[in-house]
């Protein structure tokens, strides 16, 4: 099977997934790549050679379609993935490494739970929501304020033990904003931090900048929503089973907080 | 039922005392620090006041939307500040009162925040160290992208010291207590009564804003079947009791103001009307909000729409992800985090180099570093210390003397010759010889050296003033790499260098240790040394 391509097969399959990896492209704006697209649609040959360049590079295809176009994942060591890492560089040496991960990964997880907040959101095809730096920090926030009232008497963190305080303490006490000389915004504060993250999914083809308004304001785009739901989502999801403090879902969405969570 | 045990428990109340103590630190902290600044003598300032006078400045233009912003904040410090140092410029004034301001946000830490550990007994009787943070004034952002103060509950707290206690029922002791001490005259303590109540209504009103705007991220955050049109209707009622107690205080005190004879007293009391007066302001603002609160939701109803039941099974990612991993301790919310961010940021492109490109970017005059850091300073360095201990003229006798190409030369003999010109010829000689007893016939054949000194023990003692151990015998052995045996040469060696670097230390410094072991070895050393001769040969 696989000996069979003629080279301008291989050719418009590395093509394709060439498109793939110019994330603000889109199908609509070239009549190369919305011809591939279709193609891709209707030869399945040419699906399971688009596949095997996939594989071979190191890349996934989560899924292609004509409103996304190609939407491609790194796998594991790949060199197309990018490390958190690289992403969370320390701005402070003191502060500990493993805390400004995991602000930065709340702050992403956080995104896609205000662009799609509904499951029904992330699966409807032609759903777009809509994200800003404020209401970001804001959603985050009122979960943390959430978690605090729901916690019991004394769970102030221990002195000793700093990797044990909870996630939302660490985001709760971090600040929203914070002036600084020349009238930027502070960057390790978590509006800094949220404005980084939503200009690095703008970047990235997963957001387009709408307005300024409230920070920064952000539509989602077709691409954002197969990346969460074909692949990141369950990423997590998967890591919070095998940690036990998650459960398989029952009906409807978690959102709307219990009638003793919010006052 | 936990709540309940935990209130019994009089280690609750500790807990808390220290915690409330705890927010005054930061106060008497201005004190402390304030002989230690080194732009002014600031010991005649009274700095816990101007902190406590700045928090309240923050707390009085505290409404709605946003609250005052630094500079506003620092002018209305100046008259207070002034007061306390007359004689000081405006401009040391200023500056103290940023420093006060500063150090309340707390700048310069990452958290902007105080942290004061404190201990605790836990349910099961083990005594814990905990850490308690908190804040007296934090920076928001507005929507304009303006950062502006806010006071915290802690710090309205600490002001009113009023402590830990329910926000209404303070609020209507704080009334009555008004009333009585108009009744009895006594204005100075209605004013604070009254000053009292106005943070009451602050802080009540910071509930309700924070309730709306949860409502304005998404309304099913909050509960507008019960509990908000609950709280709207206390909160009206509310309002409405001390819209009509303050309405009642005002006229009375607006006659006491009149009537008063004596100028003190009239100027109190028209600066309680004053207050009650804005108490009435704000009472009103917030009853707007109240009113206008159905709108909003009804609005936010409207605009987050509800559609149908889902059509594919897709993950919740707020209730089933944000929520649970928020809730985890920092070291295991690493791993979903990192799975997340992996799987949900898309592929970046490594970029391949490519010479002419890399060649025009090596030609690119280099950007002029003055203009963006300033003087670059010269660094002064200092050459470093001669850390030799041997000179090169020690080295060069002890190269003389060690070159041994014909007959071996017992240690002692060199030892002695050596001593003869200098002592420390001697001692390099010893350690040389050490060092050859496991000599590396690899190394010297992959840096092409012309001879390597061998040294082999045959169980002679020696016996010198300085140095003891074994009584090597040494010469120098010629290298002449052949390919095809220097590999095995390279495999003996290996095992000959372990040996010599566990006997090394021995023969270092316990002298008489290893005889044993080293007669056992010394078929085996002397085989090798063969070989390496024939090698060499």
């Amino acid at each position: 099977m696989s000996t069979g391509h003629a080279s301008a097969d291989a050719e418009a399959a590395a093509r394709l997934l060439a498109f793939g990896m110019r994330p603000k492209l889109v199908p609509g704006r070239d009549v190369v790549y919305a011809d591939l697209v279709r193609r891709y649609g209707e030869d399945s040959a040419f699906k399971q050679l688009t596949h095997a360049v996939a594989a071979g590079l190191g890349l996934m295809v989560l899924e292609v379609n004509a409103q996304a176009g190609a939407v491609l994942a790194a796998t594991d060591e790949s060199i197309f993935e990018i490390k958190m890492d690289s992403y969370a560089r320390q701005s402070k040496i003191r502060e500990r490494r493993d805390t400004e991960k995991v602000l930065h990964g709340l702050i992403h997880l956080a995104t896609a739970a205000l662009g799609y907040p509904r499951p029904d959101d992330l699966a409807n095809d032609t759903y777009i929501g809509r994200v800003s730096v404020e209401q970001v920090d804001g959603v985050v926030r009122e979960a943390c304020r959430i978690l605090d009232e729901r916690a019991a008497a004394n769970t102030d963190p221990l002195a000793d033990a700093p990797e044990l305080e909870q996630a939302w303490r660490a985001y709760a006490r971090r600040p929203a904003a914070a002036a600084t000389k020349d009238g930027r915004l502070a960057p390790d504060t978590t509006r800094g931090m949220v404005t980084r993250a939503l200009r690095f999914l703008a970047e990235q083809g997963f957001l387009v900048p709408v307005s300024s308004e409230q920070g920064g304001t952000y539509r989602t785009t077709p691409r954002y929503q197969v990346q969460v739901r074909e692949l990141a989502a369950d990423a997590a999801f998967d890591e919070l089973l095998a940690l036990g403090v998650v459960s398989v879902p029952g009906e409807g969405s978690t959102l709307r907080a219990s009638a003793g969570d919010t006052l | 039922m936990r709540a309940d045990e935990t209130t019994a428990d009089p280690d609750e109340g500790l807990a808390r005392r220290l915690k409330a103590l705890a927010c005054t630190a930061p106060l008497h902290d201005l004190d402390a620090r304030k002989s230690k600044l080194d732009w002014a003598d600031a010991t005649v300032y009274q700095m816990a006041e101007i902190g406590l006078h700045t928090i309240d400045q923050v707390t009085i233009a505290m409404d709605f939307d946003t609250g005052a912003d630094h500079h506003q904040v620092t002018r209305r410090l100046l008259p207070f500040i002034a007061a306390q140092a007359p004689d000081r410029t405006a401009d040391e004034h200023t500056r103290v009162a940023r420093w006060v301001l500063d150090n309340l946000i707390n700048v310069g830490t990452t958290d902007r925040g105080f942290r004061r550990v404190y201990g605790a007994v836990d349910a099961d009787g083990t005594y814990r160290r905990r850490a308690f943070d908190f804040k007296l004034l934090v920076e928001l952002a507005a929507p304009d992208g303006e950062v502006y103060l806010r006071a915290t509950d802690e710090a309205i707290n600490v002001l009113v010291g009023a402590l830990d206690t329910d926000v209404e029922s303070a609020h209507i002791a704080a009334e009555v207590k008004l009333e009585n001490l108009i009744t009895r005259g006594r204005l100075a303590d209605a004013k604070l009564a009254a000053e009292q109540a106005r943070y009451r209504t602050v802080q009540y009103g910071e509930i309700l804003r924070a309730r709306l705007d949860a409502t304005r991220r998404d309304v099913r955050s909050v509960d507008w079947e019960r509990e908000l049109p609950e709280l709207l209707d206390s909160a009206l009622t509310h309002i409405e009791s001390r819209f009509r107690a303050e309405t009642a205080i005002l006229k009375n005190i607006t006659a006491a103001r009149d009537e008063a004879e004596d100028p003190g007293h009239k100027r109190r009391a028209a600066e309680l009307v004053e207050i009650v007066g804005d108490c009435i302001r704000r009472h009103t603002q917030l009853q707007n909000r109240l009113q206008a609160a159905g709108a909003v939701f009804r609005a936010e109803q409207d605009r987050q729409q509800f559609s149908g039941p889902p059509q594919r099974a897709a993950i919740d990612v707020f209730g089933q992800l944000l929520t649970p991993t928020l809730d985890l301790p920092l070291s295991d919310a690493l791993a979903p985090v990192e799975a997340y961010f992996r799987a949900g940021t898309g592929t970046s492109v490594p970029s391949v180099p490519s010479l002419p490109s890399l060649v025009s970017l090596l030609l690119r005059p280099a950007p002029e570093r003055d203009h963006v850091v300033g003087e670059v300073p010269e660094p002064e360095l200092q050459p470093a210390e001669d850390t030799d201990a041997f000179t090169d003229e020690q080295w060069r006798q002890a190269d003389a003397l060690l070159d041994l190409p014909e007959v071996p030369r017992r240690l002692s003999g060199l030892l002695e010759e050596a001593r003869a010109t200098d002592p420390a010829v001697a001692r390099l000689i010893a350690l040389r010889a050490v060092h050859a007893y496991g000599p590396e016939v690899g190394g010297a054949l992959r840096q092409a050296q012309q001879s390597v000194l061998l040294a082999v023990d045959d169980g002679t003692r020696l016996d010198d003033p300085e140095i003891g151990g074994a009584d090597l015998l040494l010469m120098s052995a010629l290298v002449d790499g052949v390919v095809d045996e220097g590999g095995e040469v390279d495999g003996d060696d290996g095992d000959d260098g372990d040996g010599g670097a566990g006997d090394d230390g021995a023969g270092d410094g316990a002298a008489w240790a290893p005889d044993g072991t080293a007669a056992e070895r010394e078929p085996g050393l002397f085989d090798d040394g063969e070989a390496i001769e024939e090698a060499a040969l």
